[in-house]
């Protein structure tokens, strides 16, 4: 609708004040001035969701103790989807405005997306084992999470692929925008595939399906892998433009060799 | 004590669960604050260099 519109000076205006954001400098005041607080919110959730997990909760009464094994595993699925999201939507902005942080972004998010990925397949697993009788089936969910870990190193792989930083951005992007058909598949894989693996107990809409004596470990675990994500982030993002900017020394210098 | 480690009989399955989402999580921050030291210091080398070269440039 609004596409027919010859407005040329609406994205531009909008590129720019985006383009705000992607001064270095101020994006390192303020990681440093958010990190205090991320970490202030992050270590009680995640003192307090461990006693819940591990100590304060009640066993379930098919699954027994295993049942603490999903105060680890479900948090860690929705932070490889949450990660996974991030990935994207920081393509998308890479690859439409041009923004050079949100290139760093993706990058600085796949390791840990992918980290999270293995902690909700290898609990996953553990959980598995004495509940289903298997370590592992190639069930619809498990194997779209499968898949979503091998987009995550397809990611990483093409950003080593390229020499020029542009290149593999663009390239890294593509991928990162077509992989991301797998979300929705992982979220609605338990309802369209009636297969072994449980599906949501919790949803926006409606009450969920749980105790609250097992919904607060996991809420707690929930808000503390999230904060734990983003400190990560935060870190990996200043490991990326520590790096791009020893790149442009090493560039400089060796253009100023060549001058002499 | 023992019987908040045997967890029902399912200490096999539960512990290395939670190993291995702290182990995961831990290296992840111990590889990128490595990570950032290491690009750090290649930085103030450079930089030093950098500074060190441009007041002779200066002078000449």
């Amino acid at each position: 609708m609004t596409a027919s519109t010859p407005s040329s000076e609406q994205p531009a205006v909008r590129g720019s004040a985006l383009h705000r954001f992607a001064n270095p400098a101020r994006f390192l005041r303020l990681s440093r001035a958010v990190q205090p607080w991320l970490l202030a919110i992050t270590l009680p959730c995640l003192i307090a969701g461990l006693y819940f997990s591990l100590v304060k909760s009640p066993i379930d009464y098919q699954q027994k103790d295993t049942v603490r094994i999903m105060y680890v595993h479900v948090p860690a699925a929705w932070m490889a989807m949450f990660g996974y999201s991030t990935l994207a939507i920081a393509s998308a902005i890479g690859l439409i405005w041009k923004h050079p942080l949100a290139d760093l972004a993706g990058k600085a998010a796949a390791p840990i997306g992918a980290g999270f990925t293995v902690i909700a397949l290898a609990t996953g697993s553990l959980w598995g084992k004495p509940t289903w009788g298997t370590w592992w089936v190639w069930d619809a969910r498990l194997t779209s999470v499968v898949v979503l870990l091998f987009l995550y190193l397809g990611y990483m792989a093409l950003w080593n692929a390229f020499e020029q930083p542009q290149r593999a951005a663009k390239a890294a992007a593509v991928l990162a925008l077509v992989g991301a058909v797998n979300l929705p598949i992982i979220k609605f894989s338990v309802d369209w595939w009636n297969t072994l693996h449980q599906p949501a107990s919790i949803s926006r809409i409606g009450t969920p399906a749980i105790d609250p004596a097992m919904l607060t470990p996991l809420l707690l675990m929930a808000v503390a892998y999230l904060g734990l994500f983003l400190l990560l982030l935060l870190v990996r993002m200043r490991v990326e433009l520590a790096e791009r900017r020893v790149m442009a020394l090493q560039l400089a210098r060796s253009r100023a060799g060549e001058g002499r | 004590m023992a019987e908040f480690f045997a967890m029902g009989g399912y200490a096999v399955y539960i512990w290395p669960a939670y190993g291995v989402a702290a182990g995961v999580i831990v290296g992840l921050f111990v590889w990128s604050w490595r990570g950032l030291a290491k690009a750090e210091r290649a930085e103030a080398a450079l930089g030093k260099r950098e500074r060190r070269r441009a007041p002779k440039v200066e002078r000449t």
